[in-house]
């Protein structure tokens, strides 16, 4: 298959009678060794996992207690988000009622959702969220949540404790939801 | 009627050329394949869309595994030496040169630093993670991984290195030890570090996808 045409032109001709002495050709096929190649390659690539580590990149804020030095958010541009157990998240608009009625629930897979709602409808420059791990928190809800700023590109972020009236709310909604299951 | 004869060709091609660039790329791939180091920690980290590619030189990886435990892995010599002798400056780790040998052929390191030196005593590859108790960092009073980032610090200062920090953390570690972490960067004046993560595809539809479909540049986390 794979030898080429040797026979052909410019051979002199022999006369009738003499033996034509025959040439064993040395080609070898190598179709299925071509095939073999490029079934290991294909083989090779879709195995292969990509291992390269990427990295996301957090700036800390400098802590600071005086009043003056710390950042100042407009209380109509801010929405806080309260990390939960099992993936919950609470959301509640400027600042916290002291009744709680303002404290909403939704899930990682919702908060988008909120989070662009609350984009849309907030002046740029006034929109800041707040982001509070609580204790049931795990370190993947947080990186989601980072995520989720930079996949909704949003700018001003912050990434603050719970205090401890938010805390108690949440994992008193945390037992509530599980008993509402 | 005679018809022209019309040369018949042959349909075969020549293999040769073919096999060989199957084989060559073939050998490539072979040949620039990184293997993954065996990983003695086992963190499974999240998924996040950044597609900045994690630094590989002169890094400080702190890890947290699932229960909390936290360990610290430094990939430079020079850089171990002054950690170590940092430690013993500072705080009272107690090692000999022989145990400063041995925390420079260590990959990691996760014991509280008084155990440090009984730790150090067992050979790099037997020494399994899972059997360290790990670098205290339960709460804020005695949280040994404040002088662990000041000696390091120091360290790459006098090494003249950059110094880059790398958090990994599991999947279904706590947020309290995350936090616990950034309170020790914090408290060395360290604002920037990088969080080692896998990469995922950017939703479509979102922001950011009609960001990076404009063309625009996809680090917006400054």
């Amino acid at each position: 298959m794979a030898e080429m045409d040797t026979s052909g032109g410019g051979g002199h001709k022999k006369g009738p009678g003499v033996k034509k002495a025959k040439k064993a050709s040395t080609r070898v096929d190598l179709t299925p060794m071509v095939d073999l190649g490029f079934l290991l390659i294909t083989f090779f690539i879709f195995t292969t996992t990509m291992s390269q580590a990427t990295a996301m990149k957090l700036f800390l804020p400098k802590d600071t207690d005086k009043p003056e030095e710390q950042n100042k958010a407009k209380e109509s541009g801010a929405l806080t988000l309260l990390l939960g157990k099992n993936h919950s998240v609470y959301y509640y608009e400027g600042t916290l009622d002291p009744s709680a009625s303002n404290l909403k629930n939704s899930t990682m897979k919702q908060i988008r959702n909120e989070i662009l709602t609350k984009k849309r409808s907030t002046n740029k420059d006034d929109l800041v969220i707040v982001i509070k791990p609580g204790n049931e928190s795990t370190y993947k809800d947080v990186v989601d949540i980072l995520d989720e700023m930079t996949i909704n590109d949003i700018t001003r972020y912050a990434l603050v404790d719970i205090s401890d009236v938010e805390a108690q709310l949440v994992s008193l909604s945390d037992t509530n939801g599980a008993a509402g299951k | 009627m005679s018809r022209p004869k019309i040369a018949r060709k042959s349909t075969s091609v020549d293999m040769t050329a073919m096999c060989d660039v199957a084989f060559l790329l073939l050998s490539f791939f072979i040949l620039t394949t990184k293997f993954k180091p065996a990983e003695n920690i086992t963190v499974e980290t999240p998924s996040s869309v950044s597609s900045k590619v994690a630094p590989e030189k002169d890094v400080t990886l702190i890890s947290v595994t699932k229960d909390g435990k936290v360990y610290i892995s430094l990939d430079n010599e020079e850089v171990k030496e002054e950690v170590a002798n940092q430690l013993n400056a500072n705080n009272g780790a107690g090692l000999s040169p022989e145990d400063i040998k041995a925390f420079k052929k260590a990959n990691f390191y996760g014991t509280p630093i008084s155990q440090l030196k009984s730790a150090l005593q067992i050979p790099t590859d037997k020494l399994k993670a899972d059997a360290l108790p790990g670098i205290p960092a339960q709460d804020t009073a005695h949280n040994e991984l404040i002088p662990w980032i000041r000696a390091i610090v120091a360290a790459h200062s006098s090494t003249n290195t950059k110094l880059n920090l790398l958090f990994k953390g599991d999947n279904l570690a706590k947020y309290p030890a995350f936090k616990n972490v950034i309170t020790a960067f914090k408290k060395n004046d360290q604002f920037k570090f990088s969080m080692v993560t896998a990469s995922e595809g950017v939703p479509e539809g979102t922001d950011l996808w009609k960001k990076v479909m404009s063309g625009q540049s996809t680090e917006t986390s400054e």
